[in-house]
């Protein structure tokens, strides 16, 4: 349904997307991450023909979007990250206004009204002005006007931002119930967000797709691999932080060891494990041996930071390829 | 064509859901009305004086009262022209509404063509404030209704070249006091051009003075309609939008 292809996006002076390739086949819903400013925005705003691209090619529904960008534009549903919205329009009338622009006939214009507004909940909202409606229902509002011409691809950039825990809950019952009529790319950079409602993970950093995956793939390596905290005291008070980093690194199935924090005698490591290896019995093990004592150890999560750390870093070691997160 | 209308109902609905739309008809019914005023009395005085004293050249309402007061209506709308487009794109550019218009299956040109015909009607509405004060003189007088005609054709088309020309402007900031304060300079300055200008006879004066849009109007508020005026007008029109539609084009390479 969507194929990207090569596409890159320079500004001026920053070059916001780099040859980013990626396809979505119909009927997905595709989880955009990435953290902030790494050209998720930019993407979307060239699928949805607002900006050109520098170069490449990105054809929606087999429509390239510069050269048939009417016909991209027709099968496009897009919610940028503030709710395109008139403040001095009613909720009902702003829908009218988009339908027509967005050329729904006019014989079923008033039936796609009233289903947006039943999907997205805006049943007692119909006559009130937009600038009074608080941030939740604005948002509810932009999702209604993104579906109002029952579009192919639906794109919406960050749709729970700004939301409460509620809110978010239920705009994402919402995408999911929009899944199967249309193909949904979604961009964040909430990991649970991705987990709850995609089922492939397109993960971007510094304008480059740095992993590709389905969630499952995604999740699998998140479980396999364990990040300990590590805790501990020397006996005598003075221990040596890189013995001690020197030694944890022996322990077996340790994949890196990184030093925290250090306070009075106390240091703190972060030790995580290679793919499918417990190590804390063996990590407690080494340290009581060598005649430390062993203050706390918990099991921490790799949060999505460290994933984007972890494949940026590996990225910049080996280079171009996209990496794919199930083999690394 | 369809979409170009819904964008101008729409443009015109905002201006209408906001104080904006009011405030400029009273304002320029108000002053309207003073000048209205003012140039019945100082005809009727004459009028008297000249039944008195006897003779003196025949009155015409069309040349000593509704000329003169039209040139003065088309003088304040050069003031009333930036509020009218500072908000038509700097506000949409602002709040985000113009990633809808653009990601939405019209051109270009639909948008801009759309919202100038709806600030155009605008104009219209503050233009039929004028006509209450000229119908009065319908009723009491019997002046000439095609000079009439002729000098409000004149009032559209200078309008149509400053809202394009205030448009444009308003495309290349997503501020609208910035839009709304260069569009006001724009329009002093070719109100300075055209007052500057009609003490110098020399060749640069004349360029200046035919660029200047305001001195086009003259001809109209006579009653004459000169080709060459309306060439100028419709050029000018066409040429605003034209720069329009490039600004919105850069706006999508730079944004």
């Amino acid at each position: 349904m969507i194929k990207v292809e090569g596409l890159t996006k320079r500004y001026a002076r920053t070059v916001a997307v780099d040859n980013i390739s990626f396809e979505v086949e119909k009927g997905q819903i595709v989880g955009f991450l990435g953290p902030n400013g790494a050209g998720k925005t930019t993407t979307m705003r060239i699928l949805t023909c607002f900006l050109p691209p520098t170069s490449g090619t990105a054809t929606v529904a087999g429509f390239d979007v510069l050269e048939h960008p009417m016909e991209v534009k027709k099968r496009i549903g897009y919610l940028p990250e503030t709710p395109p919205l008139y403040p001095e329009m009613e909720v009902l009338e702003y829908l009218n206004f988009v339908g027509r622009l967005k050329g729904v006939d006019s014989s079923h214009l008033k039936s796609r009204v009233d289903e947006v507004i039943e999907r997205c909940v805006l049943g007692d909202y119909r006559s009130k002005l937009i600038s009074k409606l608080s941030k939740g229902y604005r948002q509810r509002v932009g999702l209604a006007q993104a579906i109002i011409h029952n579009p192919d691809v639906l794109i919406l950039d960050e749709p729970t931002s700004g939301l409460d825990p509620q809110q978010i809950i239920h705009t994402r019952e919402l995408i999911e119930s929009l899944a199967g009529d249309h193909t949904i790319i979604l961009s964040t950079h909430i990991l649970s967000e991705v987990e709850h409602s995609c089922e492939r993970v397109i993960i971007i950093s510094k304008g480059r797709v740095v992993a590709q995956d389905s969630v499952s793939n995604l999740t699998n390596r998140l479980r396999g691999s364990e990040v300990v905290a590590v805790e501990l005291e020397a006996a005598d008070g003075r221990p040596n932080p890189t013995e001690v980093q020197h030694r944890l690194e022996q322990v077996p199935g340790v994949s890196r060891v990184v030093m925290k924090d250090s306070r009075g005698g106390r240091l703190m490591f972060e030790v995580e494990s290679l793919q499918g290896r417990h190590v804390r019995s063996d990590l407690a093990r080494a340290v009581v041996n060598a005649g430390w004592n062993l203050n706390e150890m918990r099991s921490v999560g790799l949060s999505l930071e460290d994933i984007f750390l972890q494949l940026t870093a590996s990225e910049q070691r080996e280079e171009p390829e996209p990496v794919t997160v199930g083999a690394h | 064509m369809s979409q170009i209308l819904l964008i101008c109902r729409k443009e015109l609905k905002s201006y209408f859901a906001s104080p904006i739309a009011y405030l400029l008809m009273a304002f320029f019914g108000l002053i309207f009305g003073f000048g209205t005023f003012t140039a019945t009395r100082d005809f009727v005085r004459f009028a008297f004086q000249q039944q008195f004293q006897g003779g003196g050249q025949p009155m015409n309402i069309n040349e000593q009262i509704i000329g003169p007061l039209l040139s003065f209506g088309s003088t304040i709308t050069l003031f009333l022209v930036p509020m009218i487009t500072m908000r038509l794109f700097a506000e949409e550019k602002k709040s985000g509404t113009m990633e809808l218009l653009l990601t939405s299956p019209v051109t270009d040109n639909q948008i801009i063509i759309g919202k100038w015909l709806g600030s155009m009607m605008l104009y219209l509405c503050i233009l039929v404030m004028s006509m209450l004060n000229i119908a009065l003189l319908f009723a009491w007088g019997k002046p000439d209704i095609k000079p009439v005609l002729v000098a409000y054709l004149g009032l559209l088309l200078q309008g149509g070249c400053l809202l394009a020309i205030g448009g444009f402007i308003s495309t290349l900031t997503k501020n609208q006091i910035i839009a709304g304060g260069v569009t006001f300079f724009v329009c002093l300055l070719l109100w300075l051009l055209n007052w500057a200008t009609s003490f110098d006879t020399t060749g640069w004066a004349a360029v200046v003075n035919y660029l200047s849009i305001v001195t086009h109007f003259d001809n109209f508020s006579k009653g004459l309609i000169e080709l060459k005026d309306i060439v100028f007008y419709v050029s000018m029109i066409f040429f605003a939008l034209f720069l329009t539609s490039r600004s919105m084009e850069s706006l999508r390479w730079r944004s």
